[in-house]
Formats: structure tokens, C-alpha cells, sequence
């Protein structure tokens, strides 16, 4: 196990070194000025000269991607261009916000996505499974963006029940735990939560319906076991496939949705990553794709290493 | 049956008393979602377009000089703020002399005067100051071209310089806000001696500034949250008694997304939204909130390219393409948000200058003028056209061109459209038509404000505004317009400057420069309970007039 991990740990070296070449190569292939963000459209191109020279903008690329990355390695992802704050202190604060909606839509996504998951599979090809499949395709072909609209426009224009944008009454600075607050995590939780819970119950119907064909159950239910014993068995056997693909769904929620975060006007990565994309903003865009690539390499790593511990056969292999 | 009355009337007269201190605190809070996706800088100098200069540089700060937003009707003309009165010097006319006003403070209590004067024109244009802050220097530079320093003179006059003789300097400074030293100083004194690079503790100083502005405006800072909400309370110390604001708190929420403005309106959750999108017009009407707009000095024309080859290049074809739009059927279609346009500026305006060549809808008039440069329906004329799927100030770019193309072909023009992404026709704009960027257009959509002189017509029509120096995409080279420039920028009366300014305009049209097609009219949207909002023909608004109900 200490040398699977290892061996996983230094496999991610490489993986980040390459992770910021593609991050910090994608925002410079793409047209547009970096300076967008602090210049008026009717700039002259001497002033566009002046400041691409005092932003370091003038250097070749290799040498910006060296002193970028030469920062990073001292924990120092830039300065943002558009409004000079600490490009890490912009994006703590927009992780912060992002986790907390991606663990409640993850909470509401997996719960459901695995009820719908067993019933469906356990069920297979009655009324009951065909209804779970349908919320399954639904949820994976919903556009949320759509989807969060029409939420807001139920719960929030017709009927005033829910906020339809922010996250609290006071900001997210002043975040705290209370009704208050939460009501505002529940429209944006939900819209988040459609494309999991199908992923998940398409994935666990699939699973408790091979599982269940298998003979060891058979051979459980021949000795004598309940419903609720070889049940147990099934979500065993179950676990770490579902696990991981939960791992990964957590992977794309933690990387904020760029849709959803806009159309909640909900502060996390999701919304800081339209605005620099919009403000050409490149030490903010490169700051965050990077932090996010990470979350998927670092969440790639904690799902193996958990499944690994799960699953004896994988450690064997 | 009088006791459960009773009763019942104790009950309403409690639950009033308990909810009405409530209600009264929340009679002077205006909360207003903005277009911009993160709170304009709050420095002095704000980013993010005028959307900047109307939420976080007009009430938060003053500049020399300022708008006149107090009407609906005249155009927004400008007058003295903390600069009382302002000249050129007689023997030399790169040196302006300006005037301020006495026992003005900053919201930290410090004393606006000649230094502070000096600060802040330092901060964007001596790259040896100590508080030179690049960061302010984009939005600033280019609209203040000719500025290149200040002095004081005494505690209370300013003489400015110019790199050439300037009549338009007063207008331009409308846009330089002034920040105060003495806050600045104050946290640039708290970083940590640890920084030790004076530029790094000027840049740490700058980005405490912004979480703890201080400006001479008629609103201070009193609670910022980057990128979700800023609130401004009423600075009951403003200099102009007049424009103490009414409200007691204004919360600005960035809301990029235009549904989501409408569903907080609709919702309650903010009082005033900023460009309703159209199709949601109607809707927020139907529940009672008002709608406002008025023409804005901006323009959404088609730069033609004359450079060689173009066919823009023939004056019966610009005219052509002048009379070939229906802007009234436009207007129809953006549901009535946007004023037709027959000029960059509107007739009335003291620019306008009466021109012989009236923009007007008459096909049959453009088909002659077609007819007569060699083109008919057997004969089309092609032509490709630069445009945005998006942007700031571009208003709905796809439906609009898509409209502007189908006019265009009753009159035997087949326009291209390439569309191409908006912080990419931005820098193309830039380059010029005759870069291999422009991709062989022959024209490019790209909106622009026509406040000040220079921004309406000097970069345009200026030959020296080419490329790489201005705005001139087009390459438009004209010596009368470069001598009408010169004229209008020497000239130093006001009542002259405009009639100079009204000729270059008149001739503008004349020659058919631009396809003007449509103003936008800066529209609104807000609940009923807004009370006293004029909506000036102005990118910007004055918030001190408005007050709840």
C-alpha cells in the first residue's frame, strides 16, 4: 500500500508540470489582449506598448511561463490585472464559496443517485426502474443553465419562496450556518445536483443489476441470508465504483460551474472564472484553472488511494 | 365580539411598531444590480467601462470639472466641480490655469487642495512617484491624451500642461477623480515594514485604498466585499449642499447575467436593475416597475475602411448605405430601447451642425445613389463587416446586424458578417482595416462613446489618429477635417470650440464617414417604490436626487 502510494504521489510531479504548461500555454494562444481588463477600447497602441512593458507582457513567452512558474513554486500565483488583489486570496475565497456548493449538491446528488440507483436496479425492467431511468436521462440532459432559470423563475419570481441570487443577505463574507443564509445555497444546490444524481443512478443501477447476476449471490442467498444481508453485500461490492465516480462528479462540481454560478450570481470559481475570461484577466484565469486542474489531480489521487483501501484486488494489481 | 376587536387592534398596532423601525431603515436603501461581473475598481479611477464611472467614480469622488446631469431634456454639458473656474494662458496655450474650491474635505477629513490637486495627476502620469499606480493609468491616459503635468501655483490654483494646445483638457478631466494623499499615506504607513520595496508597499497601500476609499464625492464607502457588493452611505459633508443624497445607503450588486437581473427585480431582492434585457421588458412593465431610458452620447455605427480598394471608399455608396436602414423597424425590434441615429450626435446638440446630407430611410434615394456608382440587383456590391456576438456597450450586436445586412441588401449591398469574439475585435480595432487582422473587412462594428470631443469625432476623423496612434481604423485621411480638427482644438471659447466642433460634425455627415445606425438609451429598470431618478442624455446618472418610498 506505502509503495502505491508513493508510486501515485510522484506520478503527480509530472502530471502538475504539465497541467501548468497547458494552463498558461491556453490563455496565450487564445486572441485578445491581456491588458483588456485596464484599458478602454479607444487606448492608443503606445499606451498598449507602456503597459504590456510594466505588466512584464513584453517579455517572450518562455521567459513570462518561467517567472510565472518560478512564483508559483513560492506559493505566489500573481497579482490580478483587473483589480490588483492577490490572485490566491481571490480564488481561497471563491473555493470556499464553490465547496460549499458542490458538497451540498454532492450530498443531494449522490443520495438520490444511489436511491434511485438500488431501487432501479433492484426493480430492473418494472415500473419502478423505468420511472428512476427516467430521472436518471433527465438529469443528465437537463441543461442546468436552463434549469436554474427555471427554478428561479418558480421558486423565486412566482413564487417568493427562495432568494434567486448571492449567497446570503450580507454577502458570502458574512456567511454563517442559519436558515437565512442556507436558503440561498438551496436553488444553485439543487440545479447542481441533476447531472450527479443521473450519473450516479445510471452508474449504481448498472452495477446492483451485474452484481446481482453474479453467483456468489446466489450462493449467500443459499446459505440462508436476508434480503437486507445480501443487500449489504451488493452496496459493498457496489462501493467503490459508485465511489468513484461520485469522486469524479465531486471533481466537476468543485470546479464550479461557469453557467450555474453566473445564473445564482453565486461567488464561487465557476463566477470568478467568467469574469476573468471576460476581463482577459490572465494571472486570475491562469491562477484558477490551475488550482482547479489540481483538484482533479489531487481528488484523482485520494479516489485511488480509497479505492485501493476498499478493494484489496486493485492493490494486487 | 369589541374585546376580540380590541384585541386584534392591539395585536396590528404591535406587529406595526415592531416591523416599522425596520421599514424606516430600510426607506433610504436603494440596492441596484450592475452589468459588470465584479464591483468597478473603488481606487479613483474604476474599470469596467462607464458602468465604472457611474456606480463607483461619480459618487464616491469629483473631479475638476463634471457632468451636468440634472436634466432629462439638454444635453449633458460640462461645468465646474472642485475647480470653480478655468483658463488658458493667453501667451501660451499648453498652460491651463484652474481655479479650486475652498473648504472642500475628503471623506477621511483631509483637505482637498492644490497638492491633492498634484497627487493625482501624479498617480497616473510621473512614473517616479512614490503612488504611481499603473493599474490606474489605462483608464485614464486615454482620455485625458494631452495631459502631461501639473504644479501647484498656491494652496488653491493648479497651472496643468499640455503636450499641444488643447480647448478640450476641461472636458477630459471630467475623468481624472481625485483620491486623497492623506488616506493613501495613512496605508501605505500601515504595510508592514517586512515590504520593503517602495513599490510593493505602493502597490499594497493602492489595494487597501480600494477597500478603504476616500474621495471628496456625495456618497463614501462604508462596507466593500470584492466581487459581490459594495454599500455607499451618505456623505452628509459633501461641498455642494444641493447634491447631499437623500438615500441613506446605496448596496451595489454585480449581476452580469441579464436574467438574473430581471429575477432579482422581479423578486424584490434589489430595487434597480441596469440594462433589462428586451425580450424581458414587457414582463417587468406588466408587474408595475418602470422602465427608464433616454438617448446616451454613444453610437452604434459601422466604421468603413478607405482604404485602398475598399468600395467604402465612394461617397454615394456610404450615403447609400445612410439612407438604406430602417432604424425605426430597429428600434421595433430592440423594443424601443434605442434612438435612431443620423449622426454621432443628435440633432439639437450644440455639435450638430445642420449638415446638407440628411440620414434618413429612403431606399429609393439609395438605389439611385447605387445605381449611379455602378451597382444594381444584377450588380451587388460585396462587402465584409467585422461585428461581436457580445460586449460592453454593443448592445444586441447579432439581431442588430443581422438587420442592418437584410436593409442593406434592398439596396444592392450583400454584407458579409464575420463575426469574431469581442475582446478580439477590440484589439483588432485597434490595428487598423489595413492589418491582417481585419481579415480583409471592409468595415468593423465597434460602438463608441461620443462624450467629449475627442472620443465623438477627433480619433476618427483625425489623420493622425491612424493607427497604431488612435481609433481611425479606417484610415480616413482628409486634410479639411485635419484643418477642422486643428481649429477646434485651438479654439478656446467655448461658444467657438462647439461651432468649430459643429462644422467638423456637419461635414462628418456629409461625407457619410460612418453608417450611424443606433444610440442606445441606457435602459432601466426599477421598482415603483424609486422616487425623484432623472435619467440624463448621459453615460452617467446622478444618485443623489433619488430617494424610497
Amino acid at each position: 500500500m506505502l509503495v502505491y502510494l508513493i508510486r501515485r504521489l510522484l506520478y503527480v510531479v509530472p502530471i502538475a508540470l504539465a497541467v501548468s504548461v497547458v494552463c498558461f500555454s491556453l490563455v496565450h494562444i487564445a486572441p485578445g489582449d491581456p491588458l483588456v481588463s485596464i484599458l478602454p477600447p479607444d487606448a492608443s497602441q503606445a499606451l498598449v506598448e507602456q503597459m504590456k512593458k510594466s505588466y512584464g507582457f513584453d517579455r517572450p513567452i518562455p521567459v513570462q511561463f518561467a517567472i510565472w512558474l518560478g512564483k508559483i513554486a513560492q506559493g505566489d500565483l500573481g497579482t490580478s490585472i483587473a483589480t490588483s488583489r492577490p490572485v490566491l486570496q481571490e480564488i481561497t475565497k471563491a473555493v470556499g464559496n464553490t465547496l460549499m456548493l458542490a458538497f451540498a449538491a454532492t450530498l443531494i446528488g449522490f443520495t438520490l443517485g444511489c436511491f434511485f440507483g438500488f431501487v432501479a436496479g433492484y426493480f430492473r425492467d418494472t415500473l419502478v426502474d423505468r420511472i428512476a431511468v427516467t430521472v436518471s436521462i433527465l438529469g443528465v440532459s437537463v441543461p442546468h443553465y436552463w434549469l436554474g432559470m427555471v427554478l428561479v423563475i418558480c421558486f423565486s419570481v412566482l413564487l417568493p419562496w427562495r432568494p434567486p441570487t448571492g449567497a446570503g443577505p450580507g454577502s458570502s463574507a458574512a456567511w454563517v450556518w442559519d436558515w437565512e443564509h442556507v436558503k440561498y445555497l438551496i436553488l444553485p444546490a439543487v440545479t447542481m445536483s441533476v447531472i450527479p444524481m443521473g450519473i450516479v443512478t445510471r452508474t449504481v443501477r448498472a452495477l446492483v443489476g451485474d452484481i446481482l447476476s453474479q453467483e456468489f449471490v446466489d450462493a449467500l442467498r443459499a446459505k440462508g441470508l436476508t434480503d437486507w444481508g445480501v443487500f449489504q453485500h451488493v452496496v459493498k461490492n457496489a462501493a467503490p465504483t459508485a465511489l468513484a465516480v461520485m469522486g469524479l462528479q465531486l471533481g466537476y462540481l468543485l470546479g464550479g460551474s461557469i453557467l450555474i454560478e453566473t445564473v445564482f450570481s453565486w461567488p464561487g470559481t465557476g463566477f470568478l472564472l467568467n469574469a476573468a475570461i471576460f476581463q482577459r484577466d490572465l494571472p486570475l484565469l491562469q491562477g484558477t484553472i490551475l488550482v482547479l486542474a489540481m483538484f482533479f489531480v489531487v481528488l484523482n489521487l485520494l479516489v485511488d488511494t480509497v479505492q485501493t483501501a476498499i478493494d484489496p484486488r486493485i492493490r494486487r494489481g | 365580539m369589541r374585546n376580540s376587536r380590541n384585541i386584534r387592534r392591539a395585536l396590528l398596532g404591535a406587529a406595526l411598531a415592531t416591523a416599522l423601525p425596520g421599514l424606516a431603515a430600510a426607506q433610504g436603501t436603494l440596492r441596484i444590480a450592475m452589468t459588470a461581473a465584479d464591483i468597478p475598481r473603488t481606487v479613483g479611477q474604476p474599470d469596467q467601462g462607464f458602468e465604472g464611472n457611474r456606480f463607483t467614480g461619480i459618487p464616491m469622488y469629483d473631479g475638476l470639472t463634471q457632468w451636468d446631469l440634472s436634466s432629462a431634456d439638454k444635453p449633458s454639458v460640462v461645468i465646474p466641480s472642485l475647480a470653480t473656474e478655468w483658463s488658458v494662458d493667453a501667451n501660451d496655450k499648453t498652460k491651463w490655469i484652474f481655479k479650486l474650491r475652498p473648504g472642500v474635505k475628503f471623506h477621511d477629513g483631509s483637505d482637498f487642495n492644490a497638492d491633492a490637486v498634484v497627487w493625482n495627476v501624479e498617480k497616473v502620469l510621473k512614473q517616479d512617484a512614490a503612488h504611481f499606480d499603473a493599474s490606474q493609468v489605462g483608464v485614464t491616459a486615454s482620455r485625458m491624451p494631452t495631459l502631461r503635468s501639473a504644479r501647484k501655483v498656491d494652496n488653491l490654483t493648479v497651472e496643468m500642461t499640455t503636450a499641444q494646445p488643447d480647448s478640450f483638457l476641461p472636458i477630459n478631466l471630467t475623468n481624472l477623480f481625485m483620491a486623497s494623499p492623506a488616506q493613501w499615506q495613512k496605508l501605505y504607513d500601515a504595510v508592514p515594514a517586512s515590504v520593503s520595496d517602495p513599490k510593493q508597499r505602493a502597490a499594497q497601500a493602492w489595494t487597501a485604498f480600494a477597500g478603504n476609499a476616500s474621495g471628496t464625492g456625495p456618497f463614501r464607502m462604508d462596507r466593500f466585499v470584492p466581487r459581490e457588493r459594495l454599500e455607499l452611505v451618505k456623505f452628509a459633508g459633501h461641498w455642494d449642499s444641493k447634491k447631499v443624497p437623500k438615500l441613506d445607503r446605496v448596496v451595489l450588486i454585480p449581476m452580469p447575467e441579464a436574467s438574473a437581473r430581471s429575477a432579482a427585480l422581479l423578486s424584490g431582492q434589489v430595487d434597480w436593475i441596469e440594462a433589462p434585457a428586451p425580450d424581458a421588458v414587457a414582463q417587468l412593465k406588466s408587474r408595475g416597475f418602470i422602465i427608464t431610458a433616454n438617448a446616451q452620447p454613444h453610437v452604434w455605427p459601422w466604421q468603413f475602411s478607405f482604404v485602398e480598394g475598399s468600395p467604402w471608399s465612394d461617397k454615394r455608396v456610404r450615403q447609400a448605405a445612410n439612407l438604406c436602414v430602417d432604424r425605426e423597424g430597429m428600434k421595433q425590434l430592440l423594443a424601443g430601447l434605442m434612438e435612431p441615429a443620423v449622426g454621432t450626435v443628435p440633432p439639437g446638440h450644440p455639435w450638430w451642425g445642420n449638415p446638407s446630407f440628411q440620414i434618413k430611410y429612403d431606399v429609393a434615394a439609395a438605389r439611385k445613389l447605387m445605381q449611379e456608382a455602378g451597382y444594381g440587383p444584377n450588380k451587388m456590391l460585396k462587402v465584409k463587416t467585422q461585428i461581436s456576438a457580445s460586449g460592453s456597450g454593443q448592445m444586441q450586436p447579432l439581431p442588430m446586424n443581422e438587420f442592418v445586412q437584410q436593409s442593406l441588401k434592398e439596396c444592392y449591398i450583400d454584407a458579409e458578417l464575420d463575426v469574431i469574439e469581442w475582446n478580439t475585435l477590440f484589439t483588432n480595432w485597434r490595428r487598423g482595416a489595413k492589418d491582417d487582422t481585419a481579415r480583409g473587412a471592409h468595415a468593423i462594428n465597434v460602438t463608441y462613446a461620443a462624450m467629449d470631443p475627442f472620443f465623438a469625432m477627433v480619433r476618427f476623423l483625425d489623420s493622425k489618429a491612424a493607427p497604431p496612434v488612435s481609433n481611425n481604423w479606417g484610415f480616413f485621411n482628409n486634410p479639411e477635417f485635419d484643418q477642422l480638427v486643428a481649429t477646434a482644438r485651438s479654439t478656446f471659447d467655448g461658444g467657438e470650440r462647439d461651432k468649430a466642433l459643429a462644422k467638423l460634425h456637419a461635414r462628418s455627415v456629409e461625407e457619410a464617414v460612418f453608417l450611424w445606425v443606433a444610440h442606445d438609451v441606457g435602459p432601466r429598470a426599477m421598482s415603483a417604490r424609486v422616487k425623484g431618478y432623472v435619467q440624463p442624455k448621459s453615460w452617467f446618472i446622478d444618485l443623489t436626487t433619488v430617494s424610497m418610498q
